[in-house]
């Protein structure tokens, strides 16, 4: 505001702007919280009823504090059919794909970090318009390709379909992982005679472990809330997980029972969601996604 | 950059693994890519050209039908109906309400304390993580006519009304912008911490109200980072399948039928395998122009 510097008044007129400031700052802070607030609940708001109904004898699509408080809604659920084998499918199908996908991508990624390829720019290219690609638009000829192979109802099928449709965004992630690690440490062990598959095992996997820790959880999570995949790509009760079951046992009745819902829901996501922010807060700085979000 | 490249080259060959050491390690991940995810896209794109079927004549033997699946696609107008659907899907939950969600909520959160942060964020993001079904019949609950928003309606003196079949293409929007304004956030909250202090405190000394720093100094700033998250956030929306179908299935009369969710209905519903794959070959193709527009966007130097 003022355009000519003038030393002397200046010091007390800005501490004079900053007192009439300070009231309107605690104002506009006070705003934002308040705006904040407001925007959690909303976003907490239709959660919180999973959190309350799962507890409620009587519970409706209603949010309100359970009038009489009960686990029967856990209990009705936690029958071997219903819950206890459709999570085990959901522990073979996404554990197996996560692990799956670390292991080809660290094994992917090391070469194209390391060694100048001739192809792994096109490659990397490749990979990295795969992750744009909608999995949704190819599960129908996925499910006839799955037909014709006669691998319909097969968990090691779904296992790997979702360990591969997990691979483009694994290998990009775990190359920037991979790209931090100074090359150096590895030269040095190569000049004392280490091999290639020495220096990745035990050089670049330990370093780059809280990388690979965040693709497998990544993996893990997404797949475990992923419904259409095996929806369609499995059949049999005995093969469903707890993304199908759930939809299964609930969504295809007209009267729901709103507290096994609940239940069922929360045994089903809560462990995925709170690993997810477990992991995220403890593994901080990687989980910005190796700077894969950026613009 | 160059001095990277250089000192990752200069290891002296002798030391340096085999031409089969170097490219064996790759041999998983491509097979893996080739067989489930090269394999189902070229699948597709013939498929889309033959009247393979569930059942009937065409199931036992599938023929080669030309282009006749795509100019169906052209005049059925229950394409066209999804399409828009599509289109206000996407713009609604997507654009308009992720983006803009995602944005007030980065830029309220700027600066304030960890707790806070973390408690706001932490809500956001575990909607985000929440499986897509557990969300579905958490906002079908919500939006029930029993349920807690006509709840809070009610109390506010308005009628109540059964969302999902009143308007159902509302409520997925709802669910959806619920669903994914996380990302949004995120994005633009990393985006937010690289804005240089410097810049906001030059315009604020020039008297630009906090508003004001906003619409001229950081927005600007963060052209980049909207554009890029615009485009994954198209990916992302335009495939969303579960989070409808547990919500309306696509009714009442087909009125929140999307594009994913009539190739579900066109291929296992009515047994069309050729017919629904071409419906999906549209969606890949239209999502595959996004994914090569966020390639170009991205810096060279971002993919070494």
């Amino acid at each position: 505001m003022t355009t000519a510097p003038r030393p002397s008044p200046a010091a007390p007129r800005r501490r004079r702007v900053r007192s009439v400031a300070a009231p309107r700052r605690a104002a506009a802070a006070a705003v934002v919280h308040l705006l904040l607030a407001g925007l959690a609940l909303a976003f907490a708001l239709p959660a919180l009823w999973l959190l309350l109904a799962a507890f409620d004898a009587r519970a409706s699509a209603r949010v309100r504090l359970p009038e009489a408080f009960t686990l029967d809604n856990f209990a009705a659920v936690a029958t071997r059919d219903v819950l206890f084998l459709p999570i085990w499918n959901s522990l073979f199908i996404c554990g197996g794909a996560a692990v799956v996908t670390v292991a080809a991508s660290v094994l992917a990624a090391y070469p194209l970090s390391r060694f100048g390829l001739r192809f792994g720019r096109p490659f990397l290219y490749t990979v990295l318009f795969a992750t744009g690609l909608p999995l949704t638009a190819i599960m129908v000829p996925v499910y006839s390709l799955f037909v014709q192979f006669g691998l319909v109802d097969s968990r090691w099928a779904t296992m790997l379909f979702l360990a591969a449709a997990s691979l483009p965004f694994g290998i990009w992630l775990t190359k920037n992982f991979l790209d931090g690690i100074p090359v150096e440490l590895e030269e040095a062990a190569w000049v004392d005679g280490a091999s290639a598959r020495q220096s990745l095992l035990r050089l670049v996997v330990p370093l780059a472990a809280p990388g690979l820790a965040v693709v497998g959880v990544f993996t893990l999570v997404v797949t475990w809330g992923n419904f259409f995949v095996p929806f369609l790509l499995l059949r049999s009760a005995e093969r469903i997980p707890a993304a199908v079951r759930i939809y299964t046992f609930f969504g295809q009745y007209g009267q729901v029972s709103y507290g096994e819902l609940a239940a069922y829901s929360l045994l089903y996501a809560l462990p995925v969601v709170v690993l997810y922010l477990v992991a995220a807060r403890s593994l901080g700085g990687a989980f910005n996604f190796g700077g894969a979000m950026k613009g | 950059m160059a001095g990277e490249t250089t000192a990752r080259r200069g290891a002296p060959p002798a030391l340096r693994p085999g031409p089969a050491a170097r490219v064996l390690p790759l041999v998983p991940a491509l097979f893996l890519l080739l067989a489930f995810f090269a394999g189902p896209v070229l699948w597709t794109v013939w498929a889309s050209f033959t009247d393979a079927a569930l059942t009937g004549a065409a199931a036992a033997r599938t023929d080669f039908v030309g282009l006749r699946n795509f100019e169906r696609l052209l005049t059925d107008p229950d394409v066209l109906d999804a399409t828009v659907l599509t289109a206000v899907f996407l713009v609604g939950s997507g654009v308009l309400g992720q983006t803009a969600l995602g944005l007030l909520l980065a830029l309220l959160m700027q600066g304030r304390r960890g707790w806070v942060r973390g408690a706001v964020g932490g809500v956001v993001v575990a909607a985000w993580v929440l499986p897509e079904v557990v969300a579905g019949f958490v906002w079908a609950a919500f939006l029930e006519r029993e349920g807690t928003l006509n709840l809070l309606l009610q109390a506010a003196g308005a009628a109540p009304q059964s969302w999902l079949t009143s308007l159902p293409i509302l409520a997925v929007v709802l669910a959806n912008v619920w669903k994914g304004t996380a990302f949004s956030m995120m994005a633009y909250s990393a985006a937010l911490a690289e804005v240089p202090v410097d810049l906001k405190e030059a315009a604020r000394v020039d008297g630009a109200g906090p508003l004001r720093v906003v619409w001229h100094v950081v927005l600007p700033l963060l052209r980049r980072t909207v554009a890029a998250t615009l485009l994954l956030v198209t990916l992302q929306t335009v495939q969303v399948f579960t989070l409808i179908f547990v919500m309306t299935g696509g009714g009442p009369g087909g009125r929140s039928t999307t594009l994913p969710l009539l190739m579900y209905r066109e291929a296992l519903g009515f047994g069309d395998i050729g017919y629904g794959t071409a419906v999906g070959l549209a969606l890949l193709v239209v999502a595959g122009l996004f994914s090569a527009v966020h390639l170009r966007t991205l810096r060279p130097e971002e993919v070494r």
